[in-house]
């Protein structure tokens, strides 16, 4: 085989200067864009996570006053939702991928969508000027009267910042639902579509339908502040609880925002190292819908303790448990699209194990908190902590990690050092699992979250969880130095280095401003690969 | 495993057993999936490696069958575990008729308890052994919530209402109370102790009390200082309705509903009087918001139980 | 593709307003009609935890409810509601003459639809300086007489929420109404490509029928007698 030569004219080079990439209307161009933002904030989200881990080393608090203590976990929350995981998958990827995959030259709406990118960073400028002019302490959750009436930190300027970035996820949606409705090239039906792009379907009626609660939700919680209206204030005979009911109402379905992506993400390389179609398509697809659907109807599981009725709890119980079975689903297509395949071990293979493993025990535990008995006495425990952490970090970011890893040669054209990858991907694996499992085991033994000082029986467990968060962050620091390496050192990575199935993979790499110079047409589903003999090019 | 390591609180009261096993179930049940899905990636992953980037997998799309299997066995699962754990909630929602009543009060950032004979406690509660102890919870500010790590139950105390939370322990000892809802700087230094005491000691622990007033006392002076017995008087002559034998009574409102008087409906006539009016009266009592707080609403609750008859007397 | 495109496809292939990443001009009038289509069930969601929040609190208070709604001018209300409507007649009249190729009879009906919606606006000032006047302001200076004064207190913070966010949508509708009356002016739409006008009047019907909800449930609570 020929040591393929990068293209000599691709969207990277094609125009330079910054006034061509902060005026660009290729959606590639605007994936990058968000790439470094979401970068920065997912080193500030874990800056102050490494933060926290120092201080709960000891009982006493002894490294922070509890107010900066307040504030660190606070704005970890806020920054890493809202400003890495909520965007990261769809707009990275999504961006630069959707219009590929589909045939498309660009998504529906380009100008709309370098709007966006302007709208999270203005929000994102809201919140870190929150941050420095002394942060926030309320938790991510803002909940109330504490956020209305007694916190006396930059509660509006958050929420300001998380109601502005709300209308780029918005509008993501928006574009990505548009396109995958109007822009298929031709013979690309429905069940031929990459469940890449089923995943940011899903995601997308999510993000349309549930980021505009949130939007009104904080929206009032700022007017309840800022003019003392009293709409939660249970002495003007309002309901702090109702406030849950609007947030949850929103941030339940975010969950699913951060995690269905992540899931288009392991069917496509699971399918590409198997070198076998997806087990069970339609129905991995279909349960991409139900994920999204049935998500809107379990928010009040988070607040069994707030007293509502022992029959609505029973009903968001239920409804929890349905939540969990097409995720099941998934997880044992992807298993099962394993068997008889032809196993490829490379990095994005490795990080989608991880993905795999760590995410089962994650929805495992959200049994746990689904089952009402036990959720009383595991609620506001680290044991909730644990859980949502293995689905996150776990679960989504071993997923944007092999996203990145797999479609890493088509965005820049080169490959990243597979070796430092794999060691990359069991550092972070290891690390993970050290830093988040104890947290199952002091949250089960009572200890509360978002506590700065603990009894001193939970130290050994706490020691242990920050002794893994230092390997974590160590693990996520790897890939940072390597990817920015192989941009000038990679090896040159030619249109198809996977010899991957997908409409991406028939360009060059970096692929040109336009995509596609002739429409493909399409007329075959998603993963024929043992329809032929692939070639590594 | 590891020598004195805890992997669960003690089992500290009647419902603390039946919480557990549920959770052995469930880990051992995550065991069995986890275990299940990462061996066989690992063995499939190991089998079925590729010889060469040339080879590609069997023709394999999928199984009804397997995917009917491998949904309605997760489902018949999960249903089991929910009518597990909604069973163990009814036990943990539903408190028992005869409870011994303790009043709390959350605020930033202690807590304060209050026993029906008088004594009051802050970040300390004690209570016998073997009997079921109920604590009716509210907050002063914002969103707090009681938990008993040891006695597996906790419940939000939300400011303008009552919730509760009760138990039965069943072994002596001193067990951590916890704050479990954030509540601003202090949250993690919101602890305390749940002391549980036999029988003899709590009695003697009761009446080792200061002499203080039973909180029904304290309620009746309150009502003696709030002036409410001009209105309210015992035989239902006054401006206001009869508070004898109330508790716990089903009221006609003047809009035609029927509510229970039980304590949310006297905390709530006292601080909105208009809200829920009785029927054949006239909206003239004033609000008490701002003359007493959530300590003195409880004393008046507790003095208001108290007005029973002499045919009705327990 | 094959070359034997109909006459209108390659007049659809090639129109000047065709933008890079569509193929024809009815792809981009197909995808900018549903994009509206789906932002405008964003903007029913967002409205959404607003009724949320006021069907809970009408359950829970219905005396105050009525008492708060009392408060409000049902005549400017009700005015406010026909000259909407109104505006709403004039807007699908836009709509239709941009469709039909009449762009001076574009520029009249949007003209005339701002112009209603200027009425709308002016009167709502009215209603709210009327409010401040009486200090019916929710927060630190509210002032109300009667016995559910904290919760008609609720009322109108849902009131001002509701009509103000519905307001604000009003001023964004006639920004978007100017720009796209330059447009038509200026003679950008025909039968081929009026989506613009379409999206402006599906976003302005939308504001219409906010109001159609609001109207009813904020100023003719128990006004039955």
């Amino acid at each position: 085989m020929t040591t393929p030569l990068l293209p000599r004219e691709h969207y990277l080079n094609i125009r330079y200067g910054i006034a061509s990439w902060l005026l660009t209307k290729d959606h590639k161009r605007i994936a990058l864009l968000y790439l470094i933002g979401i970068t920065v904030f997912f080193v500030l989200g874990g800056a102050f996570a490494v933060l926290i881990r120092l201080e709960l080393a000891t009982p006493a608090g002894d490294m922070v006053s509890a107010d900066t203590y307040n504030k660190l976990f606070t704005m970890h929350g806020v920054v890493m939702v809202f400003f890495f995981l909520i965007p990261s998958i769809p707009a990275v990827l999504g961006n630069f991928l959707v219009p590929m995959m589909i045939g498309a030259r660009d998504l529906a709406f380009p100008k709309l969508n370098l709007i966006s990118w302007y709208i999270y960073m203005l929000g994102g400028i809201f919140t870190l000027w929150a941050v420095v002019v002394g942060g926030v302490d309320t938790g991510w959750t803002f909940y109330t009267p504490y956020s209305t009436a007694a916190s006396n930190t930059n509660v509006v300027a958050t929420g300001l910042g998380v109601f502005i970035t709300g209308f780029s996820s918005i509008l993501t949606g928006l574009n990505f639902i548009v396109t995958i409705h109007r822009m298929r090239a031709p013979g690309l039906t429905w069940f031929r579509l990459p469940l890449f792009i089923w995943a940011h379907y899903a995601t997308s009626l999510i993000q349309v339908l549930g980021t505009p609660v949130i939007a009104i939700t904080v929206l009032l919680l700022a007017l309840e502040r800022t003019f003392r209206i009293g709409i939660f204030d249970p002495a003007l005979g309002g309901d702090p609880v109702l406030f849950q009911h609007l947030f949850w109402f929103y941030s339940h379905p975010a969950v699913y925002i951060m995690i269905l992506p992540s899931m288009g993400v392991v069917s496509e390389v699971v399918a590409c190292f198997s070198r076998k179609t997806v087990f069970g398509y339609s129905f991995v697809a279909f349960s991409s819908l139900a994920i999204a659907v049935f998500g809107f109807l379990v928010w009040a599981h988070h607040m069994f303790v707030a007293g509502m009725s022992v029959y609505a709890a029973m009903v968001f119980s239920f409804l929890s448990f349905a939540v969990a079975i097409p995720s099941a689903v998934k997880v044992f297509n992807w298993t099962a699209t394993l068997y008889k395949g032809a196993i490829w071990w490379q990095a994005p293979l490795l990080f989608v194990f991880g993905f795999i493993g760590l995410f089962t025990i994650g929805g495992m535990t959200g049994l746990f908190l689904a089952a009402l008995g036990l959720d009383v006495h595991v609620h506001d425990t680290y044991f909730v902590v644990a859980h949502f952490h293995y689905i996150m970090v776990g679960g989504a970011i071993m997923g944007y990690m092999a996203g990145l890893h797999f479609w890493w040669p088509k965005m820049f054209g080169r490959m990243y050092p597979e070796g430092w990858a794999k060691f990359a991907a069991l550092v972070v694996f290891v690390g993970f699992n050290l830093t988040f499992f104890p947290q199952f085991v002091v949250g089960y033994l009572g200890m509360p979250r978002r506590y700065h000082v603990y009894p001193e029986e939970f130290q050994v467990l706490n020691v242990m969880s920050s002794a893994g968060a230092s390997i974590l962050g160590v693990g996520y620091l790897i890939p940072m130095v390597y990817f920015i390496w192989s941009l000038r050192y990679g090896k040159v990575a030619g249109p198809n280095p996977w010899g991957a199935t997908g409409l991406e993979w028939t360009t060059q790499s970096p692929p040109l401003t336009e995509n596609f110079t002739v429409t493909p047409v399409v007329n075959e589903g998603a993963y024929e690969y043992s329809k032929r003999e692939t070639r590594v090019v | 495993m590891w020598s004195g390591l805890p992997l669960f609180p003690e089992q500290a009261s009647t419902v603390a057993s039946q919480v557990d096993n549920l959770y052995f179930f469930l880990v051992a049940l995550t065991l069995v999936f986890s275990v299940l899905i990462a061996g066989l990636m690992v063995f499939f992953a190991v089998k079925f490696r590729a010889r060469n980037t040339a080879q590609v997998g069997a023709p394999i799309t999928g199984s009804v069958p397997l995917e009917l299997l491998w949904s309605i066995v997760p489902f018949g699962i999960s249903m089991v575990i929910f009518a597990w754990g909604a069973t163990v909630f009814f036990t943990i929602a539903r408190p028992p008729d005869e409870t011994i009543n303790i009043y709390a009060v959350g605020k930033r950032w202690m807590w304060k308890f209050q026993h029906i004979d008088g004594q009051r406690e802050i970040n300390e509660l004690h209570v016998p052994v073997g009997r079921p102890v109920k604590v009716t919870i509210t907050s002063e500010d914002v969103i707090h919530d009681l938990y008993f790590p040891a006695f597996r139950v906790k419940a939000d105390a939300i400011p303008g209402r009552y919730s509760t939370v009760w138990f039965n322990a069943t072994r002596p000892g001193e067990y951590h109370l916890f704050c479990a809802e954030y509540c601003g700087t202090q949250h993690s230094g919101m602890t305390g102790k749940v002391v549980v005491m036999e029988p003899a000691a709590y009695q003697s622990w009761l009446s080792g009390g200061v002499g203080e007033m039973s909180l029904a006392a304290r309620g009746q002076r309150t009502f003696q200082d709030l002036a409410c017995h001009t209105c309210h008087m015992e035989d239902a002559s006054g401006r206001g309705p009869s508070l004898v034998n109330l508790f716990g009574s089903q009221v006609k409102l003047a809009d035609g509903r029927v509510v229970t008087a039980d304590e949310a409906y006297l905390r709530e006539s006292t601080l909105n009087p208009q809200a829920r009016l009785v029927a054949g009266y006239q909206p003239l009592m004033p609000t008490f918001q701002g003359l007493v707080n959530e300590e003195g609403l409880m004393g008046l609750i507790e003095y208001i139980k108290s007005l029973q008859s002499a045919q009705n007397a327990r | 593709m094959s070359d034997s495109a109909s006459a209108e496809a390659s007049a659809g292939r090639h129109h000047a307003a065709l933008q890079h990443q569509f193929d024809t001009m009815e792809q981009q009038q197909e995808s900018a009609t549903l994009g509206m289509w789906v932002f405008l069930v964003t903007e029913v969601m967002f409205f959404g935890g607003l009724f949320m929040a006021y069907l809970l609190y009408r359950v829970w208070y219905p005396a105050a409810w009525a008492d708060g709604s009392r408060e409000l001018d049902i005549l400017l209300g009700g005015v406010n509601t026909v000259v909407l409507i109104g505006s709403s007649l004039t807007m699908a009249l836009a709509v239709r003459a941009a469709q039909t190729g009449f762009p001076r009879a574009t520029v009249n009906w949007l003209l005339a639809t701002m112009a209603l919606g200027g009425v709308f606006l002016v009167i709502k000032v009215f209603e709210y300086a009327h409010k401040v006047e009486l200090n019916h302001v929710p927060g630190p200076n509210f002032v109300f007489e009667g016995p559910h004064a904290r919760q008609v207190e609720i009322f109108l913070s849902l009131y001002f929420a509701m009509t103000g966010l519905h307001a604000l949508h009003m001023v964004i509708g006639f920004g978007l109404l100017s720009v796209i009356a330059w447009m038509a002016y200026k003679r950008k739409f025909s039968p081929e490509w009026y989506a613009p006008v379409e999206m402006s009047g599906l976003y302005w019907h939308f504001v219409d029928i906010v109001w159609i909800f609001l109207f009813p449930l904020l100023y003719l609570v128990d006004r039955a007698h």
